[in-house]
């Protein structure tokens, strides 16, 4: 944040000609991350907490889309109760999911269906294997991946609904796609969300823009998932030291009024 | 029976301890009736917040080292592990954190009011040599501190810093040898890491202790930089000082929470977030903004041996500063040139912060050059140089003198520049 701040004194300097003969060092035509467009996100602000129907959808589409590829191993079934959902609930989400579940007494692995303790599954066992079978890409983890990229919110949206066709004069590698806010536009993910592709309970509206939505606030709260008992906390910290500090104020001035 | 202290305390049990080891009757002394002067201003109070911070430093971080797991392969998680799983963990690691950047706000105010007022001169150089011993020891903790969590950040700013050591010919490369404990930054560094992050603070705690010891035999500066004439010039130490210290440990700590509870990850780098992978190097590797004007210095010099000893000369130079000065007089107030210059020198400070966080390209490159070659001037010419040159205003005769006759007003037409007696 005060990096991106200083960013921008930079680009007001550049704007008032001081730099006129200066190329700073970006790639022709790659978008600022400051021209990303900024949505409207519930968690922003010291009230701000999660829209935990927004968040439980976005857990299904990372369930039926994200979770094919990427891992999310800081997480585990039992966190869910973070997001609203009920103990049976956890129960029969982690069920359907097989996941490696130790050895047995013949010493061979077991895998079966998780538990509410269980790791969320990983679609790979190890990095070679994903690489392996995704053309050499890693998909990284994507338990903290919110606070990992700078733009963090609007950047994964923006990641999300950024898939376009590459501008004719555009060298596009072959097994990359072309998206408007990756850095260098060549990403190796091909575009995961496509109109109607998730089906949500209730018939929440299900274009591009809502699950990108949806699942960032699914990974907003998977990154920090004590977020809303922090603010919480916090006003009452900020508000008892508030008071603390006229109640002292007044004492320190009855203890200085002899002085002079 | 070598000397029973004789206790004026009234309590039977105390008593019979200090008797025998007098610390009330220190304590009393020290932080009771402790002789301050009557006109500090709030400024004075950041040498006590330091000491708070460091206590709330210590006090985390021994909770979190119960919970940490110094090995490259589980230090990442085990950190996450402390936010998600331990009880009210993500408390003890945010407060810990953002610790880490309060105490560099609260010890460079603390260091400015040093320099404003002249908290340097004559006779407390040896207190201001133990600070700045103190600033080096903190910057080696906070270092350290960085790299546990082995993001990218941290993987990636420990091995740019100790491959500074790279550029001291000869010895330069086994030393970086050396400080790895093999031929990269790896478990072994880490481990280090981790003991020595565990084990400076307590000496840093050491330190401070001579800190205090060698303020109580000078006494403290007061903004009016002259010295304490009689006892109507002081206020004992307790209550007028330690109610005011608590106002402003209330507003500091005020500060500190809005950090840890709304946005404990401002002053972080989205980066750390992501482990440390000695195969790819970030974009840009930024230390924390509180290295940023120093790290501005050793990009400023094109050759990588010079920046590295402006670097460290930067903060060397504060060593020799009691003496570099040569105006008699301590505090700015009255020294009508020096006022404006030391906010020129505060200026290229926060432009070299401002530099650091930038690609070394561009302008970028000649605002560092213009900030660096300030700070060295402002330190090695113009502090020499000023003090034969300048006319200091008339000081006031005594502490109690300018608040009697109406607070700050007119000085006694009189006085001339007295110069500070010289031992």
């Amino acid at each position: 944040m005060m990096r991106k701040t200083l960013r921008r004194i930079a680009a007001l300097l550049t704007a008032a000609g001081l730099a006129g003969t200066v190329a700073l060092a970006t790639p022709a035509g790659a978008q600022e991350l400051s021209d990303l467009p900024k949505q409207k996100w519930t968690f922003n602000g010291p009230f701000g907490a999660f829209d935990l129907a927004s968040v439980q959808r976005g857990f299904g589409v990372y369930l039926n889309v994200c979770s094919n590829c990427h891992s999310m191993t800081l997480l585990h079934y039992r966190d869910l109760a973070g997001i609203g959902l009920s103990p049976e609930q956890i129960k029969a989400v982690a069920a359907t999911q097989q996941v490696p579940l130790g050895l047995d007494d013949q010493g061979q692995e077991v895998i079966g269906p998780a538990t509410p303790a269980s790791q969320f599954r990983s679609p790979f066992p190890n990095e070679k294997a994903a690489r392996a079978a995704l053309n050499g890409a890693l998909p990284p983890d994507l338990s903290v991946i919110f606070n990992a990229r700078e733009g963090h919110g609007d950047y994964i949206y923006g990641l999300l609904t950024g898939y376009e066709d590459a501008p004719k004069d555009f060298t596009l590698q072959p097994g990359l796609y072309y998206n408007e806010w990756f850095a260098g536009h060549q990403i190796a993910m091909p575009q995961p969300l496509h109109d109607g592709q998730v089906e949500f309970p209730g018939g929440a509206p299900n274009k591009v823009s809502d699950m990108a939505y949806d699942v960032v606030n699914f990974l907003a709260w998977a990154a920090n998932p004590e977020m809303v008992e922090r603010k919480q906390i916090g006003v009452r910290v900020v508000l008892f030291l508030a008071l603390m500090t006229g109640l002292t104020y007044a004492v320190k001035r009855q203890i200085w009024a002899d002085v002079h | 029976m070598a000397g029973l202290h004789k206790s004026e305390l009234t309590n039977p049990v105390i008593k019979w301890i200090d008797t025998r080891m007098p610390v009330f009757t220190m304590m009393q002394k020290e932080y009771g009736t402790f002789p301050t002067p009557k006109n500090f201003n709030y400024f004075w109070n950041f040498g006590a917040l330091a000491m708070i911070n460091l206590m709330i430093m210590i006090v985390t971080g021994i909770f979190l080292a119960m919970n940490y797991q110094p090995n490259t392969a589980m230090a990442f998680d085990s950190v996450q592990r402390i936010m998600r799983d331990v009880n009210f963990g993500w408390l003890l690691r945010y407060v810990h954190q953002n610790g880490a950047s309060m105490f560099f706000i609260v010890v460079y105010i603390h260091i400015f009011r040093g320099l404003y007022y002249g908290s340097y001169k004559y006779p407390r150089e040896l207190l201001w040599m133990i600070g700045v011993v103190l600033l080096i020891l903190m910057m080696a903790t906070a270092f350290m501190g960085y790299v546990l969590p082995w993001g990218q950040m941290s993987y990636w700013g420990a091995t740019v810093i100790t491959n500074l050591f790279s550029a001291f010919p000869i010895v330069g490369e086994p030393i970086v040898t050396w400080l790895w404990g093999g031929f990269s930054v790896d478990n072994p560094t880490l481990n280090r890491f981790f003991s020595l992050h565990y084990l400076l603070p307590f000496v840093i705690v050491g330190v401070t202790f001579l800190h205090v010891a060698a303020l109580h035999i000078t006494g403290s500066n007061n903004p009016l930089g002259i010295d304490v004439k009689s006892p109507q010039d002081t206020l004992p130490f307790h209550p007028y000082y330690t109610i005011k210290d608590s106002v402003g440990m209330c507003v500091y700590l005020m500060i500190f929470a809005a950090l840890v509870f709304f946005a404990p990850n401002l002053l972080g780098d989205p980066n750390n977030f992501i482990p440390a992978n000695p195969l790819q190097t970030p974009a840009d590797i930024v230390p924390e903004w509180y290295f940023l004007p120093f790290y501005a210095i050793l990009r400023s010099v094109p050759n990588k041996l010079g920046g590295v000893c402006m670097m460290f000369g930067s903060l060397l130079v504060l060593f020799v500063l009691p003496w570099l000065d040569t105006s008699p007089v301590r505090s700015a107030r009255f020294r009508p040139i020096y006022r404006q210059l030391i906010w020129l020198w505060v200026l290229s400070a926060v432009a070299l912060g401002v530099v650091g966080a930038h690609p070394p390209s561009g302008i970028w490159v000649a605002i560092g050059r213009v900030a660096t070659a300030y700070y060295f001037l402002h330190f090695l010419v113009i502090l020499p140089v000023l003090g034969k040159l300048e006319r200091p205003l008339p000081l006031p005769e005594s502490i109690s003198r300018p608040v009697i006759g109406g607070g700050g007003g007119p000085m006694p037409s009189g006085a001339t520049a007295k110069p500070m007696e010289k031992a």
